[in-house]
């Protein structure tokens, strides 16, 4: 047996995507629109009558921070519904009972929730650059930040597809958790802009550091230093592996 | 030949205390039809699903053509397919495309050809296309024999392959089980149905309550399991039996108002002419009579008390 099962994770992804590709233009439209009013709304509207931030343009400043927003929401949605369908229908029975090894399987899951992420990260950043005029310093690093954000999610995401119990726990967690923590981590503004006590606040929010980086990438400032970030993004990897390890380690969830 | 499954020693308590499996130890020969019998509850699902790599197991091996399922699970899953009892299926995906994705969820090369013989034997060809939700039920069974058997299995598992299932189709999943046999697969299907059990087999094994109470050729099982009773509904009660109906296996039930008189169902004479033209002789009368077949339950409690 070839020690590793290419085409079970190749199975995997090509279903996941066929997924996508049934509701692509209800994946692909609620997004595009929905920042198209953000561009509108923070802007041209609100934008206008506020000064640079950072030495960006208000309506460019906020661009990573609505793409990093739409990928956090978008993977953990994609992924954790990725997992969650097939336990709930009970056609996980296939999956569990294939030569398929625990790290194939979330490459599978996890690799295709991803692709779709890093895919609309794509389209909103072209939309973007129909409203403002763009510049990416570092098209390398926001590459790796892409990626890195997204594969981190999904896995985030698919976790939570393995924990959830009922649909409204796969809703649960993106709301009101990512949502607020994106809000308050310096998706529409720098979080030097806050007062002193809340931007210490804001340090304990790990958001903060994906968008910083993100946005570094872009124009080449920061709230926080590059090198941090970076290493604040790893270790959320990491420890969604750790978690994803201990899950098919134990059988939680998935086999009893 | 070598077993081409070897249980031994296999027992599953659940988180919830519930022990679904007592040392369980069985073999499976090749290219058999084994058909393990059981009630609901029985552990017949924890058993199919262990050796499937579904449940762990908390003690015990199972070796599946020589590859241990936990340490060489790769190896040993290759070989086997499983047909769920619940009709779990993707509902907007068709039966081409779940049967491909089967084939190469479990790392074999696309093989449409393959694919195609499976369709056209399970007569889903014309359906191929079609969303399998707009399928009727038998049919989505049959879409999930064609995934288990997409990457051509040595070994086939039918849960419950006829529950809820009509009397015509039935009879095709009978035929098709055998037509599987005779290309040399080996399967082992799970019945709570004698009768199943007794066209499809050619070894049956009882579980109960977790535990193996005998397995045995389907011919010697019968015998056991064939057990049929005659009640007859007598118009005077009796105290006891008389002499002159000693040859029978007689027992007096329900304060002396019911006769019964237990046969085998199989054999060529049941021996029931007899025992009523013995009785009109005597001038006993009855008001009514029926025959019943032993219970699976019934069956399970005698089987049980034999071993004890």
């Amino acid at each position: 047996m070839s020690p590793f099962n290419g085409r079970g994770v190749l199975a995997i992804y090509l279903f996941e995507m066929s997924r996508f590709k049934r509701t692509f233009w209800q994946s692909l439209v609620a997004p595009v629109i929905t920042t198209s009013l953000y561009f509108i709304v923070f802007g041209a509207a609100i934008g206008s009558r506020m000064k640079e931030v950072d030495g960006v343009s208000y309506g460019a400043f906020i661009v990573p921070g609505l793409i990093m927003l739409s990928i956090f929401t978008e993977s953990l949605n994609n992924a954790s519904f990725g997992i969650y369908l097939p336990r709930f229908t009970g056609t996980i029975y296939e999956v569990l009972s294939a030569p398929v090894s625990p790290p194939e399987m979330v490459l599978g899951y996890v690799g295709a929730a991803a692709t779709k992420s890093m895919l609309l990260g794509c389209v909103i950043l072209a939309t973007a650059t129909l409203f403002v005029p763009m510049k990416i310093l570092h098209p390398g690093w926001m590459v790796a930040f892409l990626v890195l954000t997204a594969a981190t999610f999904c896995l985030f995401g698919f976790i939570l597809g393995v924990w959830a119990d009922g649909f409204e726990q796969l809703q649960f967690v993106p709301m009101l958790v990512i949502t607020p923590l994106t809000f308050l981590g310096g998706a529409f503004y720098s979080i030097d802009m806050l007062p002193d006590a809340w931007r210490t606040f804001s340090l304990f929010n790990p958001v903060v550091y994906l968008i910083s980086g993100f946005r570094w990438a872009f124009y080449g400032n920061a709230d926080v230093a590059v090198g941090v970030s970076l290493a604040a993004t790893l270790g959320f990897l990491l420890v969604c592996l750790g978690v994803a390890w201990w899950i098919f380690r134990t059988g939680y969830r998935l086999k009893s | 030949m070598p077993p081409i499954i070897s249980i031994q020693n296999l027992t599953k308590t659940y988180a919830s205390g519930l022990q679904a499996l007592k040392r369980v130890d069985l073999e499976i020969n090749q290219g058999e039809i084994f058909a393990l019998l059981g009630p609901n509850g029985a552990g017949k699902t924890t058993l199919i699903s262990i050796v499937c790599g579904i449940v762990t197991p908390t003690t015990g091996t199972v070796i599946a053509n020589g590859h241990d399922i936990i340490r060489d699970y790769r190896a040993a899953r290759s070989i086997i397919g499983l047909v769920p009892q619940e009709l779990h299926t993707d509902m907007f995906v068709s039966p081409w495309d779940t049967v491909r994705f089967s084939r190469g969820l479990f790392g074999k090369a696309p093989n449409p050809r393959h694919l195609e013989k499976v369709l056209r034997d399970l007569s889903l060809w014309d359906k191929r296309d079609d969303r399998i939700m707009t399928l009727s039920g038998g049919m989505k069974r049959r879409v999930l024999i064609a995934k288990a058997l997409a990457h051509e299995p040595q070994i086939l598992f039918l849960d419950e392959p006829t529950a809820g299932v009509d009397v015509e189709l039935r009879r095709d999943m009978w035929a098709l089980v055998r037509g599987l046999r005779e290309s040399g697969v080996t399967i082992i299907l799970t019945t709570h149905y004698i009768e199943e059990a007794e066209e499809m087999a050619d070894r049956i094994g009882v579980i109960s309550k977790g535990e193996l109470i005998v397995v045995e050729e389907k011919a010697a099982l019968m015998k056991k399991l064939g057990k049929k009773q005659l009640t007859l509904h007598l118009q005077e009660p009796m105290s006891e039996i008389p002499a002159a109906l000693a040859e029978w296996r007689l027992a007096l039930r329900n304060g002396g108002c019911d006769l019964e008189y237990t046969f085998d169902g199989h054999e060529e004479r049941t021996g029931i002419p007899s025992l009523l033209k013995r009785l009109s002789d005597l001038g006993i009368g009855f008001r009514d009579l029926n025959t019943a077949q032993s219970s699976l339950e019934e069956i399970f409690v005698s089987l049980v008390s034999e071993r004890a």
